[in-house]
C-alpha cells in the first residue's frame, strides 16, 4: 500500500491532475449546477459538456506542439496555421442555401470532402515549411516558426480578403457542432487524434525516436536515426494538428476570420504541454499530460466567466493561477517548501 | 612546507548512497597531490565537497588552519581555492577575456556608471595566458579555439583569482603530448611558487611524471596516502582496484590470423580541409590502430568512414562493393558501428534507460517499424549487461546515473547489438578506470577473434601499440605510413617525426 502511495505521488501527470481537479472543485463550489448533465434531443448539455468541447481544438493543437517540444522545438506558428486551415476551407465550401423544387438544400461551392482535404493539406505544407527550415536549413525553431507565424496570418487574410468570410452549409457544422452518442464531435475528433498518435508512439519505435532527438540529436544521428527526416514529419503533424483544430474551431463559429481564428492559440498550446509535465527542454514527453493541460486551461478559462471575475482582469486571473500551477510543477519549489517547513525542527544541529 | 589544505572524516550521502566515508586528505605547499581511484571511487565527489558544491554531511575542513565551510564554488574561491573541472565548463559564445573574468569583471568608474573595464580585462587575460606560454587573440570567442586551448583558458580563469590551492579534476584528457608538456611545465612553476595542487587523472604516466604525494581512495574511502617515491604502479593500482590485476591485454595473439577476407578498402578518400587521401584496407578479424597525435586527422578519418562528414575525394568499399555514405544510417547498414570520441556528447542518450540506450543502434537499423518489443529489449539489454559486466541493478535507471566506464560499456553494447561488420573505436577507453579499460579491451579483442575488424583509435599509443595488428600512421592530417602490429611506440613516433 505503501509503495502504491509512493508511486502515485511520483506519478508525472499527478499534479496537473490534482490542478485539474482543484479547478473543477472550485466551479461546482461558485456554481452548485456545474456537474448537472441535461439529456435534451439526444444531447448532453452541461458545463462539463461544454469545457470538453471547447477544449478540444486546444488539445489537437497541443498534441501537435508535445512532439515538436519533445524534438527539443517549438512551433509559434499554429495559430496562423489554424486560421489558414480555417480560411482555406471557408473558402473552398463558401455555400449557399438554395430551393429546388419546394425543398431547401445547401450547395457547396467545391465539395466537402475536397475542401477539408484541401484545408489539411494546406496546413501539412505549413508545416513542411517549418520543418524544413528547422530540420535542413538549420535555422532555430522559434525563429523559423516565427517567419510563418507573421507571415501565415497574412495568407489567411490574403484568402479572406480581410473580411470574415461566413460559411453556409449545414454539413460543414457537424465537425465543430455536432453531436456523436450524445456528445460533441469534435471530442471524438480529439480522442481519435490522440489515440492514433498514442498508439503510434507505444507501437512504434517512433516515441524513442522523438525522444532521442530531444535529448541528443548528435547521438540520435550517430545510432543511425534519421533525425532531419523524423524531425520534418513531427512539424508536418504538428501542422495538421492545428489544421484540423482549424475546421473543428471555423466549424463551431460557422465563419473564417482571418484576423483573429487562432489568435495566441500557440502561446495556449505551449502553455498546455508544459502544464502536462513536458519539459520545453525537449526529451520525454506526456500526450496525456498535454490533453489534461488543454484541459485545465479551457476549465481555467471556464471558471474565470463563471465565477463573475471582471473581464478587464481576467488574465491577471489567469496568469496569477498558470503561475501558482507552474510553481507546484517544479520539483526544486516543492523541495524549498519542504525544506522551509521541515528544516526549523533540526536547523540547530549543525 | 605547511599543510595548506587540511580536510578531516568527509562524509557524504547521495540518497542512499555512501559516497564519501571518513576521507581525510592533506595538501601541502608546493606540491603536486595526486588523488587516484577508480570510476566511483569518489573522485568526483571529493573535490565538489572541498569546492563548496556539496556540503559535506559531517568532517571538518581546514584551509591554512583556519576552519572553512565553503558554500558554494564562488565561496570557496574567495578563499583561495580554485577549481579546474573535468568538462571544459566555460561559455563558447563568450570572448576569450570574457570567459577568464567571468562572474568578477575590472571594473572603472566613468560618468558615475560602474563599467566593465575591457581593455584591462584584455590586457590581464594575455597575461595570464602568458604564464601559460599561450598567445592567443583574447578577444576572439572562445568557440574558435581547440578544446586543448579551451582547457588551458580554464585553468587561466583558475590562476587569475589569488588561490593558494589549485584543484584540476583530469586536465590532461583532451590535452595532446606538447600540450600536457606545457600544462605541467606551469604547474612545476606554480609548485615552485608555493601553490598546493591537487591533480586527478587517469594516466598514471602523467601522474608519475608530475606529483609528490598520492592519495588513493576506493569506493568512497581513504586507502591511505603515499610519497610517490613509496608507491610503484603496482602497488597503485592494486590499492586503487583492491585486488591484483591480471598481467596487461595483449594484442591479438594468433597476430598472423588477421589474414580474413577484405572487408574495407578506401582508395584515395579525403575531405577538403578535414582529411588528405588515405588509402587503407581492413580485413575481417584484424584490430587496425590509428597512431597521431591530437589534431593528426584520427578522428575526422573516423567520421569520414561511418557518413559523418562527406567525402569529396576518393572511393569506399564494404565487403567488395562500392559505397557511398551520406549519414551513419547508411554506415549501420553495410554493417558497421562507431563508438564515438565525446561520450557524454555524442554517445549517451541521458535521460533514457540503459535497456533504451542499448537498443537504440538496433532499433535505428530496423527504422520505426517493426519495434522490438519490451521483452526483446530487456532480453537484449540483459544479456550485454551480463556479458560486458556494466554495473546496473536496474536496466530502467537513466544512463546518466551510471559511472563513465559502465556508460562507455553501454555504448559499446547498443554497437554490438547490431552485430556489425566493423567497429570503429574513438578513444573507447579515455576517462575511464584501469580495470574497466582492461575489460573493454578484453572485449574488444575477444570480439576481433570472432572476426570483427576493428579501427582502434587511442591517444594511448602505449595502448594502441599494444592491440593493433597494424598500425595506419597520421600526421597533419595526412597519413604518413603503415607499420606492423609488434613495433614498438618509439617506432611510430619515430615515424611521426621524421616525416616532419
Amino acid at each position: 500500500m505503501h509503495k502504491l502511495l509512493r508511486r502515485l505521488f511520483q506519478h508525472r501527470l499527478l499534479w496537473p491532475f490534482v490542478t485539474l481537479v482543484l479547478l473543477l472543485a472550485v466551479n461546482a463550489a461558485f456554481n452548485p449546477g456545474f456537474w448537472q448533465l441535461q439529456w435534451r434531443d439526444g444531447h448532453l448539455y452541461g458545463s462539463v459538456i461544454d469545457i470538453l468541447n471547447r477544449a478540444a481544438p486546444l488539445a489537437l493543437v497541443a498534441l501537435g506542439m508535445t512532439l515538436v517540444i519533445a524534438t527539443r522545438g517549438i512551433d509559434i506558428s499554429v495559430g496562423a496555421v489554424v486560421a489558414i486551415s480555417a480560411a482555406v476551407a471557408a473558402l473552398m465550401i463558401g455555400g449557399e442555401l438554395v430551393v429546388k423544387g419546394g425543398v431547401q438544400t445547401y450547395v457547396s461551392r467545391f465539395p466537402m470532402g475536397i475542401a477539408l482535404a484541401a484545408a489539411l493539406l494546406a496546413a501539412a505544407l505549413c508545416g513542411l515549411w517549418n520543418g524544413l527550415l528547422v530540420a535542413k536549413v538549420g535555422m532555430q525553431p522559434i525563429i523559423a516558426t516565427l517567419i510563418l507565424m507573421v507571415a501565415g496570418r497574412g495568407i489567411a487574410q490574403l484568402l479572406t480578403g480581410g473580411q470574415i468570410i461566413t460559411v453556409y452549409y449545414a454539413p460543414f457544422f457537424f465537425l465543430g457542432n455536432g453531436f456523436l452518442l450524445g456528445l460533441p464531435f469534435a471530442v471524438f475528433i480529439a480522442a481519435a487524434v490522440w489515440a492514433g498518435l498514442h498508439l503510434l508512439m507505444t507501437r512504434s519505435a517512433l516515441g524513442l525516436f522523438i525522444q532521442t532527438i530531444g535529448i541528443n540529436p548528435a547521438a540520435a544521428r550517430l545510432a543511425g536515426l534519421r533525425e532531419r527526416l523524423i524531425t520534418v514529419c513531427v512539424y508536418v503533424f504538428c501542422g495538421f494538428a492545428a489544421g484540423v483544430a482549424g475546421l473543428v474551431i471555423s466549424s463551431n463559429v460557422k465563419s473564417a476570420d482571418g484576423n483573429n481564428a487562432g489568435m495566441l492559440m500557440e502561446l495556449d498550446a505551449i502553455l498546455a504541454v508544459t502544464l502536462g509535465g513536458t519539459a520545453l527542454t525537449g526529451g520525454r514527453f506526456s500526450l496525456a499530460g498535454s490533453v489534461l493541460g488543454a484541459l485545465i486551461i479551457q476549465t481555467l478559462t471556464s471558471t474565470i466567466y463563471s465565477i463573475g471575475v471582471p473581464p478587464e482582469i481576467n488574465m491577471v486571473v489567469k496568469a496569477a493561477v498558470v503561475f501558482v500551477v507552474m510553481l507546484l510543477q517544479s520539483p526544486e519549489f516543492r523541495a524549498a517548501v519542504r525544506g522551509v517547513v521541515l528544516r526549523p525542527a533540526r536547523s540547530g544541529a549543525r | 612546507m605547511g599543510i595548506v589544505l587540511e580536510a578531516r572524516g568527509l562524509t557524504r550521502h547521495f540518497t542512499g548512497v555512501r559516497a564519501l566515508s571518513g576521507v581525510d586528505l592533506r595538501l601541502f605547499a608546493g606540491e603536486v597531490h595526486a588523488l587516484m581511484g577508480q570510476n566511483g571511487a569518489g573522485k568526483s565527489t571529493l573535490i565538489k565537497v572541498l569546492t563548496g558544491v556539496h556540503p559535506p554531511d559531517a568532517g571538518t575542513l581546514a584551509l591554512a588552519g583556519e576552519p572553512i565551510s565553503p558554500g558554494s564554488p564562488a565561496h570557496a574561491q574567495r578563499l583561495g581555492i580554485s577549481t579546474v573541472y573535468q568538462e571544459v565548463n566555460l561559455c563558447p559564445n563568450l570572448s576569450v577575456a570574457e570567459n577568464i573574468f567571468a562572474g568578477r569583471y575590472p571594473r572603472k568608474r566613468a560618468s558615475g556608471l560602474w563599467r566593465i573595464d575591457a581593455a584591462a580585462m584584455r590586457t590581464r587575460s594575455r597575461e595570464l595566458l602568458a604564464r601559460l606560454n599561450l598567445d592567443i587573440d583574447v578577444s576572439r570567442l572562445l568557440s574558435s579555439y581547440s578544446v586543448a586551448v579551451q582547457q588551458m583558458v580554464a585553468i587561466a580563469r583558475a590562476l587569475s583569482v589569488d588561490a593558494k590551492v589549485l584543484i584540476l579534476d583530469e586536465p590532461t584528457s583532451s590535452l595532446d603530448e606538447q600540450e600536457v608538456k606545457r600544462l605541467f611545465d606551469v604547474l612545476r612553476q606554480l609548485r615552485g611558487e608555493g601553490m598546493a595542487i591537487l591533480f586527478v587523472t587517469h594516466f598514471l604516466e602523467q601522474m608519475y611524471a608530475i606529483s609528490d604525494r598520492i592519495t588513493v581512495l576506493r569506493n568512497g574511502e581513504r586507502v591511505g596516502e603515499y610519497l610517490k617515491a613509496d608507491l610503484p604502479p603496482n602497488a597503485l593500482i592494486t590499492a586503487m582496484v583492491g585486488r591484483e590485476l591480471s598481467a596487461a591485454v595483449g594484442r591479438n595473439e594468433a597476430a598472423g590470423a588477421a589474414s580474413g577476407p577484405l572487408l574495407l578498402e578506401a582508395r584515395g578518400l579525403g575531405r577538403r580541409g578535414q582529411l588528405n587521401p588515405v588509402d587503407m584496407t581492413m580485413r575481417a578479424g584484424e584490430v587496425v590502430g590509428v597512431g597521431g597525435l591530437l589534431g593528426s586527422g584520427r578522428t575526422e578519418l573516423a567520421r569520414l568512414l561511418f557518413g559523418l562528414e562527406h567525402c569529396d575525394s576518393g572511393e569506399l568499399h564494404v565487403a567488395g562493393a562500392r559505397v557511398r555514405f551520406d549519414n551513419p544510417a547508411q554506415a549501420i547498414r553495410h554493417g558497421l558501428g562507431m563508438c564515438p570520441e565525446e561520450r557524454k556528447h555524442d554517445g549517451i542518450v541521458a535521460d533514457l534507460s540503459v535497456r533504451e540506450n542499448i537498443a537504440l543502434a538496433l532499433q535505428g537499423r530496423l527504422g520505426i517499424w517493426p519495434y522490438l518489443s519490451y521483452a526483446r529489449q530487456k532480453e537484449i539489454a540483459e544479456r550485454f549487461v551480463k556479458a560486458l559486466g556494466i554495473k546496473v541493478t536496474d536496466i530502467e535507471t537513466p544512463i546518466a546515473l551510471l559511472s563513465g566506464g559502465n556508460q562507455q560499456k553501454v555504448v559499446l553494447a547498443r554497437w554490438l547489438a547490431t552485430e556489425p561488420r566493423l567497429l570503429i573505436l574513438d578513444e573507447p577507453t579515455r576517462g575511464i578506470d584501469v580495470a574497466a579499460k582492461q575489460e573493454i579491451m578484453n572485449e574488444i579483442l575477444r570480439l576481433a577473434r570472432e572476426g570483427l575488424a576493428v579501427l582502434f583509435i587511442s591517444s594511448e599509443m602505449e595502448e594502441v601499440v599494444r592491440v593493433s595488428d597494424r598500425i595506419v600512421v597520421l600526421r597533419d592530417r595526412s597519413k604518413v605510413g603503415e607499420l606492423p602490429g609488434n613495433s614498438s611506440e618509439q617506432e611510430v613516433f619515430h615515424m611521426i617525426a621524421a616525416q616532419a
